[in-house]
């Protein structure tokens, strides 16, 4: 009954329509009417895109809810959308953290309000059109121009070193991304004159190819992931972003990454990824330790939760680099769990920034005392966030170590000691703020949460609980997806 | 000697020209100052009465006139057409800020007219004479300009500077052309091709040739080494007079490439594609790198032209009909985007204050979003950054240069223009991140501020839909070449 709607063209175009509308309302004079167009904007695009979980079938790996239009015929490239069981979930998530990152501006953003809100609806647009692409230079355009919007968010809104923040992270990604583009243009001749990714991935390639492709998409999406080395933007963007775009880019962007992996890399260049396996897996593992120890020594909250999203994402990579079920699959739970744990993590820090205009560890302590209900939330997400069973964190972690355990012993041991310095950095943070004694006399006159921060917390705890708990109706759906796509990866492409 | 008129329905958009600018340069002798509007008006009509001539003698088929000096085919339709909108487009955003310095003058339009003349006169050439009278109607008209405000220094040694130099590279493309004549006994352009083809004439001659008009023509694009003469140029004139030099006169070059090397040199590609190759190389190179330590914004965008037109090259070396009609593409967009962006300084001036620095855009965010959001598209026009046009102005240069078989030319090409990116988002970093330390209000006539408008979401609504134009730019090319 939902065939006949461009569901897809909905979930992209409506929340761009919706910034356009709150850019329109100018002016800071009319910040109310921006702060409520910008709600229900972001409330529509969730509406919209929730029926492509209802109405997604689970059985089948093809894509679904197709649309194709011609383009630009000159060059064969098609305004084509599709999604399978590894990107609809993504868009979802998209979605919903549009909504979270509308509310959690509400009061904080009180300088161009309009321009604010407008920024993140259009970015929640652009990045649903990366995940719905299925033309490569449409994802093309869709993953450089969401650059634009989260740049201006940085540099405008961001705190005293945003400018040094917001360039840095734009070259950075700028850099992968041109390299990714000379990739497409090649594969397009190889291809015959096709941007289609599907007959990307269809396409016989020698080794040599291969490498070199492999190559250019891994500067890409490393650098998007981001894994070591190329990760030190992601610390200064985050420290350096409102709560808003912390929030976006942990839940979201850093996906961008992961998924870029699973749609190009794999299914393009399998023999050059199973090649690169070794090193690939090297630099994940390197992420999850080392920058896992990184997390432990930070003073600043956010830079902290910012190297504990490298670290997490280090799990990602490393399950994606497995090429067994378990190990997508998990990468794809921890995919969507951290974007709620990283989103959790980074309101909690903005409703304490909020307060205190501080960020650092030493400014806090005995929170307890004067925000309860705070302090239970931040529990909770600090236990997810260290990977405790019974929350998110636990199940896409335990996936990944468990199909590691299956390739090789060290791998899983190397991944385990996660657990520990999860734990370690997240815990011991936790402690320093919340417990203790009140010694500064400002947490003294701290309020606890308002209602609109209650409620995003409490929707964030029960998703965090419900996936811990029952996260069958998240796996389901990628099932044949990611089966298809093992699938494809083990046969060779060598001609 | 029979004298038909269909000889002459070829050339009619020239005579019409021709007839209208020495009317116009008559009427103003008798106009007073207050009423010196009227030129102006006159001037527009001018282009849109020789618009509307190109566009209904516009046959599709190619015509060869005045003994096959002149041809009239779908490229130099297209290209003139697109001419008459980027002279419009100068003349509109030029007249307030013309106004304010006391340059509102008649020598202003009738020198711009005759340039643009000249430039359709080149677009149209079939013959080395006829394209060298062009340039060089074109290249005097753009001295006087350049030397339009009499008082000021600056603009009298970039003048000056365009001049020798300018002299310097006509004597070395007359040199070359006179190499290609004494090879092949010919100076028509569809002749020399060919002979060429045939294999006549003696290699080392003609290479020898070819080697001084290649020289000649990258003085003319300006492309390192031989683009010493543009920063200064576009600094020292007037910022109405850069716009015309940084935007009208790049379509002429790119027919002047077209003309010379696609058409008459087509045989000799596997030589002038190596010395191509290198100047892109470096123009890439040096533009976006010295760019970077610029604090003019004039000659900032200087540095990027270079860089654009080393760009540009990267098409033409393609030697192919997909490479040019890039290359085409690639030139509208450029244009198009400069236009806005030189357009946006002039806007930003005032009497007195040439907004020509960096820090001059600061804060711009603060004291008008609407012309910042303008200012960034264009910026990200220019850096390629999709959505924008200038993003699928690269695509499709890269992909007629991977096409060509020179993929390692394409990463070097997108490394630079990441270099390049650098220094357009410090514009827009400036415009959104900074505090303004100049509060004046911004505020440009009713005609300006619709046109910067159109010009700058031309850059979001062409990049969204670039369809249109590069159909349009594949299918002149095709049929004409």
């Amino acid at each position: 009954m939902l065939a006949g709607y461009p569901l897809l063209s909905l979930t992209i175009w409506v929340p761009i329509l919706a910034g356009v509308l709150v850019l329109a309302t100018g002016s800071d004079r009319n910040a109310p009417l921006a702060r409520l167009l910008a709600l229900i904007g972001s409330v529509a695009g969730l509406l919209v895109a929730w029926p492509l979980y209802s109405h997604f079938d689970p059985s089948t790996a093809d894509m679904q809810f197709v649309e194709f239009a011609s383009w630009i015929p000159a060059m064969n490239i098609n305004y084509h959308l599709g999604v399978d069981g590894i990107s609809m979930p993504l868009l979802l998530l998209n979605s919903f953290t549009t909504v979270l990152v509308v509310l959690a501006g509400w009061r904080v953003i009180e300088n161009k309000v309009a321009q604010y809100m407008a920024a993140f609806l259009i970015m929640s647009g652009l990045i649903n059109g990366v995940f719905a692409a299925l033309d490569a230079m449409l994802f093309y355009v869709f993953f450089e121009a969401m650059l634009i919007p989260l740049f201006l968010v940085i540099g405008i809104w961001g705190g005293p070193r945003r400018v040094y923040a917001a360039i840095k992270f734009f070259l950075y990604t700028l850099m992968g991304s041109l390299l990714m583009l000379v990739a497409l243009i090649y594969l397009y001749f190889q291809a015959n004159g096709s941007f289609e990714i599907l007959d990307f991935q269809a396409l016989p390639l020698t080794m040599h190819a291969q490498l070199l492709l492999f190559m250019a998409f891994f500067l890409a999406f490393a650098v998007k992931v981001p894994m070591w080395p190329v990760h030190t933007w992601l610390p200064d963007a985050h420290v350096e972003a409102p709560t808003g775009g912390s929030v976006v880019l942990a839940a979201v962007t850093l996906k961008i990454g992961a998924y870029g992996f699973l749609r190009f890399n794999l299914p393009i260049t399998p023999d050059a990824s199973h090649y690169l396996t070794g090193f690939m897996v090297t630099l994940s593992l390197i992420a999850v330790v080392y920058i896992g120890l990184v997390a432990l020594v930070q003073g600043d909250m956010k830079k902290l939760i910012a190297y504990s999203s490298i670290s997490h994402m280090g799990f990602v990579t490393l399950g994606i680099f497995l090429f067994n079920t378990l190990g997508v699959e998990g990468a794809m739970v921890q995919m969507l769990s951290h974007g709620f744990v990283a989103a959790a993590m980074f309101l909690s820090v903005g409703v304490m920034y909020d307060r205190l205009h501080s960020r650092q560890i030493a400014d806090y302590g005995g929170l307890a005392n004067r925000m309860p209900v705070f302090a239970s939330f931040l529990m909770l997400f600090s236990m997810a966030n260290a990977g405790l069973p019974g929350t998110s964190g636990f199940v896409g972690e335990f996936m990944v170590i468990m199909a590691a355990v299956k390739v090789n012993f060290w791998y899983a041991f190397l991944a385990a000691i996660t657990l520990i310095l999860g734990a370690a950095y997240t815990l011991w943070m936790y402690k320093r703020v919340v417990f203790g004694e009140v010694v500064h006399a400002s947490v003294k006159s701290m309020q606890d949460l308002v209602p609109r921060e209650f409620f995003y917390l409490a929707v964030l705890a029960v998703l965090v609980l419900a996936m811990g708990i029952y996260p069958r109706p998240l796996t389901e759906v990628m099932h044949s997806s990611v089966a298809n796509l093992l699938a494809h990866v083990a046969q060779s492409k060598l001609p | 000697m029979n004298f038909s008129l269909n000889d002459v329905m070829p050339m009619l958009p020239e005579i019409f020209l021709l007839a209208a600018t020495c009317a116009i340069l008559i009427m103003d002798l008798f106009i007073a100052d207050e009423r010196r509007f009227l030129t102006y008006l006159f001037s527009l009509a001018a282009l849109g009465v020789a618009g509307a001539i190109t566009w209904s003698t516009a046959t599709g088929v190619t015509a060869y006139t005045m003994h096959g000096m002149f041809v009239d085919d779908l490229l130099s339709d297209t290209l003139k057409l697109i001419l008459y909108v980027t002279v419009g487009m100068v003349l509109v955003y030029s007249r307030h800020y013309l106004h304010q310095r006391d340059m509102f003058r008649g020598e202003f339009f009738a020198l711009v007219l005759f340039a643009t003349l000249g430039m359709m006169v080149m677009i149209s050439a079939n013959h080395f004479l006829t394209l060298y009278m062009g340039l060089e109607l074109l290249s005097l008209s753009l001295y006087a300009l350049v030397a339009l405000q009499r008082d000021s220094a600056i603009a009298a040694e970039a003048a000056m500077k365009y001049f020798i130099l300018g002299a310097l590279a006509s004597g070395m493309l007359l040199y070359g052309m006179s190499m290609v004549y004494g090879a092949t006994g010919n100076l028509d352009i569809t002749r020399i091709a060919l002979l060429l083809q045939a294999g006549v004439g003696s290699n080392l001659v003609l290479i020898f040739g070819l080697v001084f008009i290649v020289a000649g023509l990258a003085f003319k694009l300006g492309v390192v080494p031989f683009h010493m003469w543009l920063p200064d140029v576009y600094q020292g004139a007037p910022t109405a007079v850069t716009l015309f030099i940084g935007t009208a006169t790049k379509v002429a070059a790119f027919a002047f490439v077209i003309r010379l090397l696609a058409q008459a040199l087509q045989a000799f590609s596997g030589d002038w594609q190596q010395m191509l190759v290198i100047m892109a190389v470096l123009s890439m190179a040096v533009g976006n790198i010295t760019a970077i330590a610029q604090t003019n914004l004039k000659r900032m965008l200087a540095y990027s032209t270079i860089s654009h037109m080393g760009f540009l090259l990267l098409g033409i070396l393609s030697a192919n009909i997909n490479g040019y009609s890039a290359a085409m593409f690639y030139m509208v967009a450029y244009v198009l985007t400069g236009l806005g962006a030189f357009g946006m300084i002039m806007l930003l001036s005032r009497k007195g204050f040439e907004a020509d620095k960096l820090d001059d855009l600061k804060g711009l965010n603060q004291r008008n979003p609407w012309y910042a959001f303008m200012m960034l598209l264009i910026m990200f026009s220019l850096a390629g950054v999709p959505p924008t046009i200038g993003f699928y102005a690269k695509l499709s240069v890269l992909q007629a240069v991977i096409n060509a078989g020179f993929p390692r030319l394409a990463i070097i090409a997108v490394v630079f223009s990441l270099i390049g990116a650098f220094y357009y988002l410090r514009i827009v970093r400036l415009m959104y991140f900074e505090k303004p330390h100049d509060q004046h209000a911004i505020s440009p006539s009713l005609d300006t501020r619709m046109l910067i408008g159109a010009n700058g979401l031309a850059m979001l609504v062409l990049g969204v839909m670039p369809q249109p134009l590069m159909a349009m730019c594949i299918y002149a090319i095709e049929q004409s070449l």
